[in-house]
């Protein structure tokens, strides 16, 4: 079965899909990256590459934030929290990550507070209602969530909460596709760009790409539908010859972005001089770090800081993967040692991983199908 | 975390100018809308919502879309636990978050 047949839009979804096999060169071969990794989770929850002509190639990218973060940066947060004997808190993705000594909910078992926040407001009242206890938020993501934290400390000081800090581990997006486009050999045709982080940074940061590097972009939302659309955008760009920066998703991406959200982040944020993304190792200028203007807040510059490094097990392929040199099946490991239950490599880590997508619905498929059970 | 959860302003509180009781997958819970400050959400509007901050103001018939949506992608329960969690350390008895009566 299809996922998509579920849709009641089903004819729409068959229009889009003829419209893409009509415009697609027949002798070309396209690879289209989704930087983001909600949209490799509904490429897959949807199956939408049977709707794709097999010349149409989906190159999974580095937008999820739980998936390129580095294990030392797990140690780091947790060590801090087991040395100082703080709260931890987190959002409920990062609990079962693995760290070298554990997950965050392993440490909670062996007797860690650790607290499952859902908004980083919820840790500042942890924070406020226990004043004897200090609280530190593992602040995670790209800039879809980057801006509730820089809030949130803005709210702690002037509150003057001063049992609270965040360890910051958000990243930015422009850079991580600027390291992929200048990967050596790395050929990618044209981006679909990401709906949620767009609503923040707004289209014209993905200017460069399209003017610099000649490679056509398209800020797509997470229907099924807006995905097929953005894909012929996509192909008609370049039968055009075209390279633009276009907006599927403007019922809900302004083009020029949250300027309240970027402010609350200038306001706290500057950017680190590198950072290590987990599988693509260090990129300079690619995550954010707390101002020295916040620094009772900053669990970086309040605690000491181990500076963990671990390196991922060589066997796991994870940066090829991610740069979209081999496909999730084509790692040694994966279905194998690497499983979504245990995870050996950062993108089988999070739903979101491109390997973790492929493995709950391209891999349990096949495992059906050949099993003789119908699909 | 990266869900973008759709919600329906119901009132402002007070005190917190920007703190907003809101209804989200059929629950009642407060989130903060001071990242919509430049256009900020009335009583009745729509927002979009992650980690319990309003990000932008949709039509009714985007929220409508992106709520069957996060049920097609099988996030709806993830999406119920993450605004049940919105505030669970509030318990303050004039706030009355909680699942809406009522079919």
């Amino acid at each position: 079965m299809k996922f998509v047949d579920e849709f009641r839009e089903a004819g729409v979804i068959a229009k889009a899909s003829a419209e893409i096999r009509r415009l697609a060169g027949p002798h070309r071969h396209y690879r289209f990256m989704e930087v983001c990794g909600g949209h490799t989770h509904a490429i897959y929850r949807f199956g939408l590459k049977d709707v794709l002509p097999p010349n149409i190639e989906l190159i999974h990218g580095p937008g999820c934030p739980v998936c390129v973060l580095p294990m030392g940066r797990i140690d780091d947060g947790l060590s801090i929290a087991q040395d100082s004997g703080v709260t931890f808190a987190a959002f409920g993705d990062m609990m079962r990550v693995p760290g070298t000594r554990g997950s965050p909910l392993e440490h909670k078992a062996r007797g860690m507070d650790v607290r499952i926040v859902y908004s980083p407001l919820d840790a500042l009242k942890i924070a406020q209602k226990n004043p004897e206890k200090h609280v530190l938020f593992f602040a995670i993501g790209f800039e879809t969530t980057a801006p509730s934290t820089a809030l949130t400390l803005i709210r702690a000081r002037s509150l003057g909460v001063r049992n609270f800090s965040v360890f910051c581990n958000h990243v930015t997006i422009i850079p991580a596709i600027r390291a992929i486009l200048d990967s050596p050999g790395m050929r990618i045709d044209a981006f679909i760009g990401p709906g949620h982080v767009s609503t923040v940074i707004g289209c014209r940061p993905y200017e460069w790409v399209a003017k610099n590097e000649r490679k056509p972009i398209v800020v797509a939302g997470f229907e099924p539908l807006d995905i097929l659309q953005a894909i012929v955008m996509l192909l008609r760009q370049l039968n055009s010859g075209d390279a633009r920066v276009e907006n599927q998703y403007a019922r809900v991406v302004p083009w020029e972005g949250n300027r309240a959200a970027l402010k609350a982040m200038a306001e706290v944020f500057e950017l680190r001089p590198f950072f290590e993304w987990r599988g693509m190792g260090f990129i300079s200028q690619s995550a954010l770090k707390i101002k020295s203007s916040y620094a009772e807040w900053d669990a970086e510059q309040r605690f000491h800081v181990p500076g963990v490094r671990v390196t991922d097990p060589k066997a796991a392929q994870c940066g090829e993967v991610l740069k979209g040199a081999l496909k999730p099946l084509q790692c040694k490991l994966f279905g194998k040692e690497c499983t979504p239950e245990h995870p050996i490599g950062a993108l089988m880590v999070s739903s979101e991983g491109s390997c973790a997508a492929y493995y709950n619905y391209e891999h349990r498929k096949s495992d059906l199908t050949t099993a003789g059970v119908p699909v | 975390m990266c869900l973008a959860i759709p919600a329906k302003v119901l009132q402002f509180s007070g005190d917190e100018p920007t703190r907003a009781l809101v209804e989200v997958v059929g629950v009642r819970r407060y989130i903060d809308t001071g990242l919509l400050q430049d256009d900020p959400p009335r009583a009745g509007d729509w927002v979009l919502v992650h980690v319990g901050f309003a990000m932008s103001k949709i039509s009714e018939d985007q929220a409508l879309e992106q709520l069957e949506m996060l049920a097609k992608l099988g996030e709806h329960e993830a999406a119920l636990e993450e605004a049940q969690g919105y505030g669970s350390f509030e318990h303050d008895s004039h706030e009355t978050p909680g699942r809406e009566s009522g079919p």
